[in-house]
């Protein structure tokens, strides 16, 4: 009796323990996170101005804000963002339509989930190979391309899973009255899919939105206003890369400003991607 | 009766036209989309040779001797790759297992313990932290987290370790607050959503009826945890594990912060040192003349073989969950 009752004890005394050690590793993992947007808020906010959206980013020991390397961030995102989705959402209705139970799919998808975690700045020295080389310069559009090339996977994934998702009958119905494949593709099962075929294009600018590493030797940076093309030009996360490693103060404040702003913005684009995938749920 | 047998030839005539139309279409609209799917091959293939070509001439020049000599001087243009890769290796290393035992304890308390109300956000949370930018963790680590190491926690190690042999080689040196150690907890803190989110989301695939009979004969919580659901989960959190460590070798903008780029390899942990991608990161744009170049591009293709590998066993794993639980 006695033996039960310690064997009992020793395992309740275990299990009270080890709950303990995980509650122990949420408040570290949270406090932790908490900590980082914590210093993040106070740190950038701080700097926070009407400044920084309008005025370039200054010479070293000068007040400015961040209006070009924003301008630079947008036009990037925009142009890898009008040519990657289309790329992706066509590979993507590939996977879930046309070629659903082809070999082909299952190597586009395996392939296509290890450029989703592959690392960036690979992909940043690819581009560099393939365009900068043979340009002889740095350029804007090398990073949109570069930004681009991460843009496919994201929409790839989330193309083919709300494909998926789509019940067969509603294809089966379109087909029944005489529509071909593709009419019942664009207005059958894009429609019951947009908004999740829309979350996988906010996801994926909320990816590009924050990446450094695939810029750096793509579109460099510029210290100026640019809008060419063909130069290299300023980003957010390249600037912030910047101003954050120099001795400056003006500079090291305005990366904690910037490093808000992409904070804010990637936070902001998910939770409206989340949202939309979460009503669709609950329908 | 007569007009509608005068009009049917054409309107036969225009139904074989609207076919053939239709027919055409969708086959140049499912030429497209095969095309876009063959793009992605096409750019992971493109990837392999164009990082291939670039460092042709760096591992043609030093052969096998660029993965094994420590020596990186741009001056006498000798290249090898063994300190970025001992800096990357050691450093995902100790973040894996940072970021292992505190992810797994996450998951356990969001699937066990968490009271149900508070779980979806929490889960949200953890969601939204795997897409915050790295470059975000990069300055924290910098302004925050290198001066605080710097002033307390490292001086504090050393004074204790500093007679033990072995441990004190391991924590020796000047306390810089930048180096291999704050690296590692950086990059621990940055996978950690993803090793949480992976391990909750196999945790919930588990079936209840598991659950309850080990229950139902008196087990602890802890217990149907070790005994069933990790047991029973083991490829999916091997395979999340895997997808942490594919990301932490590729991760460049936060260690680039921290990690002090000094090419030697040092047994303290306290170092500064160097990864592959923060070597690129910081060298490329830089590097004078051709070798210098392509040493780099080589660089980028070691990491790209390394974590294609890592990325495909992951995938595979968590490929074998998703047959299971979809059989």
């Amino acid at each position: 009796m006695s033996t039960a009752s310690s064997l009992h004890t020793r395992r309740k005394t275990r299990n009270s323990v080890m709950m303990t050690l995980c509650v122990v590793a949420a408040g570290i993992g949270l406090a932790w996170l908490a900590l980082i947007l914590g210093a993040l808020v106070y740190k950038g906010a701080a700097g926070l101005s009407f400044d920084v959206f309008t005025q370039m980013t200054p010479p070293p020991g000068d007040a400015g804000g961040l209006l070009n390397a924003i301008y630079g961030s947008v036009v990037m995102t925009v142009i890898a963002v009008i040519v990657g989705t289309p790329i992706g959402v066509l590979a993507g209705t590939y996977m879930a339509e046309y070629g659903r139970f082809s070999k082909l799919t299952t190597v586009v998808r395996f392939i296509n989930d290890i450029l989703l975690s592959a690392p960036s700045i690979i992909i940043g020295l690819f581009v560099y190979e393939l365009m900068v080389r043979p340009m002889g310069h740095f350029s804007a559009i090398a990073g949109a391309v570069a930004l681009a090339i991460l843009v496919i996977p994201v929409v790839v994934r989330t193309t083919e899973d709300m494909l998926n998702l789509v019940p067969n009958a509603l294809r089966e119905a379109g087909t029944a009255i005489g529509a071909p494949r593709w009419v019942v593709i664009k207005s059958v099962a894009y429609r019951a899919a947009l908004s999740g075929i829309v979350t996988g294009i906010l996801l994926s600018i909320a990816r590009i939105s924050g990446e450094t590493a695939p810029l750096l030797f793509t579109a460099l940076n510029n210290q100026f206003w640019s809008s060419n093309l063909n130069a290299p030009m300023a980003s957010l996360p390249v600037t912030i890369f910047q101003f954050a490693l120099s001795p400056y103060e003006e500079w090291q404040q305005l990366a904690w400003t910037g490093a808000l702003i992409i904070t804010l913005t990637v936070l902001a684009l998910s939770i409206v991607a989340r949202s939309l995938t979460g009503r669709r749920e609950d329908k | 009766m007569s007009a509608v047998q005068e009009a049917l030839p054409a309107v036969r005539g225009s139904r074989d036209a609207i076919v053939r139309r239709f027919a055409l279409t969708d086959a140049i609209f499912h030429g497209m989309t095969r095309a876009a799917a063959i793009l992605v091959l096409v750019l992971l293939g493109g990837v392999a040779i164009s990082l291939f070509a670039g460092s042709w001439q760096a591992l043609s020049t030093f052969g096998f001797s660029f993965l094994t000599s420590e020596s990186w001087n741009p001056v006498t243009e000798k290249f090898g790759a063994l300190a970025p890769i001992y800096g990357t290796i050691v450093t995902s290393a100790i973040a894996i297992l940072i970021a292992v035992p505190l992810g797994i304890g996450i998951a356990i308390f969001l699937t066990e313990l968490c009271p149900r109300p508070l779980r979806r956000p929490i889960g949200m949370a953890v969601e939204l932290l795997a897409g915050i930018p790295s470059i975000i963790y990069g300055i924290w680590g910098l302004f925050v987290l290198a001066p605080f190491l710097q002033t307390t926690i490292q001086p504090f190690i050393i004074s204790v370790f500093h007679g033990i042999p072995g441990l004190n080689s391991l924590f020796a040196g000047p306390p810089y607050g930048i180096g291999l150690l704050t690296s590692s907890l950086i990059l621990a803190i940055m996978v950690l959503p993803f090793i949480t989110s992976i391990t909750k989301d196999v945790f919930d695939t588990v079936p209840p009826v598991l659950k309850e009979s080990a229950y139902g004969i008196g087990c602890t919580t802890w217990e149907v945890t070790r005994r069933v659901v990790i047991p029973y989960t083991r490829i999916g959190i091997m395979g999340g594990v895997m997808l942490g460590l594919g990301r932490a070798l590729g991760e460049t903008m936060a260690v680039t912060f921290v990690i002090g780029n000094a090419h030697r390899i040092s047994t303290s942990l306290f170092a500064p040192a160097t990864t592959i991608s923060a070597t690129i990161a910081n060298e490329f744009t830089e590097a004078v003349g051709d070798l210098y170049t392509s040493s780099l591009v080589a660089l980028g293709l070691i990491l790209f073989v390394i974590t294609f590998l890592i990325l495909a066993i992951a995938r595979y794993m968590l490929m074998r969950i998703d047959a299971r639980t979809g059989a």
